[in-house]
């Protein structure tokens, strides 16, 4: 789950580290008075899930509360990545000398915790570590012990930060860890920890994303999630227990488990179609699982036909269809399906459908050719 | 032979009281698994589908000298009772579990091999050694035994590529589920190694999917280490970056993790790589063909 900007602020403040304070502002006008409140230069951000805000031309400088008000009339309504900008951070503007990156992440590969920092600050970290490998500084915490103090002050040596600065830094640093495990973060990031003119340490950006497996234990950063930004579809999917992607295509899936999911959308592409998302109902196909499922897929405009892709296992393969039939009852759906339908008692599931006008086919190769063939003829 | 179960294994179900727990014991007894003992604090002293129940893993040890354990409780507790069957001792965890904090599995993933047990999982599907035993919640009826050894991130996708071998009549050593999360117990490279060293297992499959550099190292692995055939297939070819695809480790981050990147790595490594599931049979009997 991301955060925003300022829901990250507010909690790297809470651990102490230097962030830069500022006001949320959903209309111009409130933008202007978060300007007069504060005084002075101001910077005014979008608060919107997508990256590359700057470059969108979703952060502007401002020098009084008339050009602030201007610049968020500018950036509010805004299309950043198909992401509609609905809030600006309006926060002073601060001059600095120097641009740090400091950021923890999960590495999946030494399953531990690792702290990256660099010099080049400011930019994109990712570019950063492809072309100058040698720019960002590494330090794995011990997954008993935790991110220690001497390896925070290494880092800042690494970096050739003055000895008088390194403290400060590697305060920061271990602030950063220590919220990153203490809200099951997968990413706490500064970018740019900046040194002011007057030698202090800031965080003039502050990024968050959580481990959604971690929410259950953290009810009040779950309460933070903004369900405006979220794709209404994904969200009702999120509320019924499925897994959901919207994508572009116009074949819609309704598979049980993960890797099939992939693998079927990956068919519908080799069969010359483009899958229009994927969804993962889960174990079991339920009824009501299988019927919101439908609900969701038909909703988007954009689908043509429906792909159906159960490998029953260990649930019945009646049952299944029984399930479907239930769910095809409540939804009204206007393309035409195709079923694949695999598991024990999978030929009595079979018939069920037949009988009830369904088209059921053995392969998810067939399965995906046809789907994607009646998506085009539509 | 087979690897890591076999008619030798003696089981014990961590949360055989539950639905799910209870649902699998069933299942896995009436595919022969020998299921010696279960365990749900508090629920000592009761039987389930005629197996004893247990308050402690300790307890169910000093009584019925498991071997594996099959662990099947929700994810606030799953870390807790991995790391009690570590303590007591059981050299094979088994964790079916979805949804475990990841932070949560970095502690155990280290706590479980600095005491040198191997955990597989969490959030897989188990493993099957046809004919032998089931520790997992895959169907039994679509394997049959034979000299193919299966390794795969997913649950649903490796019963489909099983169902094609076993309907092109090529059977399976054992069947091995490593898991969806970013952070898992066992990786494709231990399996491999396993697969290597096992007389039985003449081909192996490996089912991988986006998201992190697993397969990647064991194409290295491969190409270094595996004197037997492999084929691959990787499932994420249009899956978009940035979005987690159903497994949480299922995700292309920072331009890392894409299908195309491991099918390159297996291909440089002379694996074979399906484009489709079914086509995975195909390869399987043109490389024991060839041997």
């Amino acid at each position: 789950m991301d955060l925003h900007e300022y829901q990250a602020a507010e909690i790297f403040g809470r651990y102490g580290i230097p962030v830069n304070r500022g006001i949320v502002a959903r209309t111009p006008e409130e933008a202007r008075q978060a300007a007069e409140q504060l005084g002075g230069r101001v910077v005014v951000k979008a608060q919107v899930h997508a990256g590359g805000r700057g470059k969108a031309g979703g952060i502007r400088l401002a020098n009084d509360p008339a050009e602030a008000e201007a610049a968020a009339s500018q950036i509010l309504g805004m299309e950043i990545r198909g992401r509609t900008v609905r809030k600006v951070l309006v926060a002073p503007a601060v001059a600095f000398d120097r641009e740090y990156y400091l950021g923890v992440v999960l590495d999946r590969d030494a399953r531990r915790i690792v702290v990256m920092a660099s010099s080049a600050g400011g930019v994109d970290i990712e570019e950063v570590a492809r072309e100058r490998p040698e720019a960002v500084v590494r330090e794995h915490a011990d997954p008993f012990l935790g991110f220690l103090d001497y390896q925070a002050r290494r880092l800042a040596f690494r970096l050739g930060i003055e000895p008088d600065l390194v403290r400060g830094f590697a305060a920061i640093a271990r602030q950063l860890y220590q919220v990153y495990v203490d809200c099951d973060a997968s990413l706490a990031e500064i970018n740019p920890l900046v040194l002011t003119r007057d030698r202090t340490w800031m965080a003039l950006d502050s990024k968050m994303v959580l481990d959604d497996n971690g929410l259950f234990r953290h009810p009040d950063l779950a309460d933070l999630r903004d369900t405006e930004e979220e794709d209404p579809l994904e969200r009702e999917a999120r509320l019924a227990g499925i897994s959901f992607v919207r994508l572009d295509g116009t074949v819609g899936c309704i598979v049980n488990g993960a890797g099939l999911s992939m693998a079927t959308m990956d068919a519908i592409k080799l069969y010359g179609g483009e899958p229009a998302n994927f969804l993962d109902i889960g174990g079991g196909a339920s009824a009501q699982r299988v019927a919101a499922a439908l609900r969701i897929v038909v909703a988007d405009p954009n689908v043509r036909s429906i792909l159906v892709n159960i490998f029953g296992g260990i649930t019945r393969g009646d049952v299944v269809a029984q399930g479907l039939l239930e769910a095809l009852r409540e939804v009204d759906v206007r393309v035409p399906i195709v079923i694949r339908l695999v598991g024990t008692r999978q030929e009595e599931g079979r018939r069920l459908l037949e009988d009830a006008g369904f088209t059921v086919v053995d392969t998810m190769e067939e399965a995906a050719e046809r789907a994607v063939a009646a998506a085009k003829s539509q | 032979m087979a690897i890591l179960v076999d008619e030798s294994t003696r089981l014990l179900v961590q949360g055989i009281t539950g639905r799910e727990g209870s649902f699998h014991t069933q299942q896995m007894i009436e595919y022969g698994t020998r299921v010696v003992a279960g365990v749900t604090p508090g629920a000592g002293g009761r039987e389930v589908h005629g197996v004893p129940v247990f308050d402690t893993v300790a307890e169910a040890v000093a009584a019925t000298q498991p071997n594996v354990s099959f662990v099947a409780v929700p994810a606030p507790f799953a870390p807790d009772a991995i790391l009690e069957a570590a303590d007591a001792g059981i050299p094979l965890i088994v964790c079916i579990t979805e949804g475990i904090p990841v932070l949560e599995m970095v502690r155990v993933y280290h706590a479980v091999r600095a005491r040198g047990v191997r955990l597989l999982g969490p959030n897989c599907p188990g493993l099957i050694s046809p004919g032998k035993a089931k520790v997992g919640i895959m169907p039994g009826f679509i394997h049959t035994p034979g000299p193919v050894g299966i390794v795969s991130r997913s649950g649903t996708l490796t019963y489909e590529v099983v169902w094609a071998l076993t309907r092109a009549g090529i059977g399976q050593s054992t069947a091995v589920g490593i898991g969806g999360d970013p952070v898992i117990g066992t990786s494709f490279v231990d399996v491999l190694e396993m697969f290597q060293h096992d007389p039985e297992t003449q081909a192996i499959v490996l089912i991988g999917e986006i998201g992190g550099a697993d397969e990647e190292a064991a194409a290295e692995y491969i190409r270094r280490s595996v004197t037997k055939p492999v084929v691959g297939f990787i499932a994420g070819r249009t899956a978009p970056p940035g979005r987690r695809m159903g497994h949480a480790g299922a995700i292309i981050s920072g331009g890392r993790g894409t299908a195309a990147e491991k099918i390159a790595a297996f291909e440089a490594a002379g694996v074979p790589v399906a484009e489709r599931p079914a086509q995975v049979a195909e390869l399987v009997r043109q490389v024991l063909e060839r041997r």
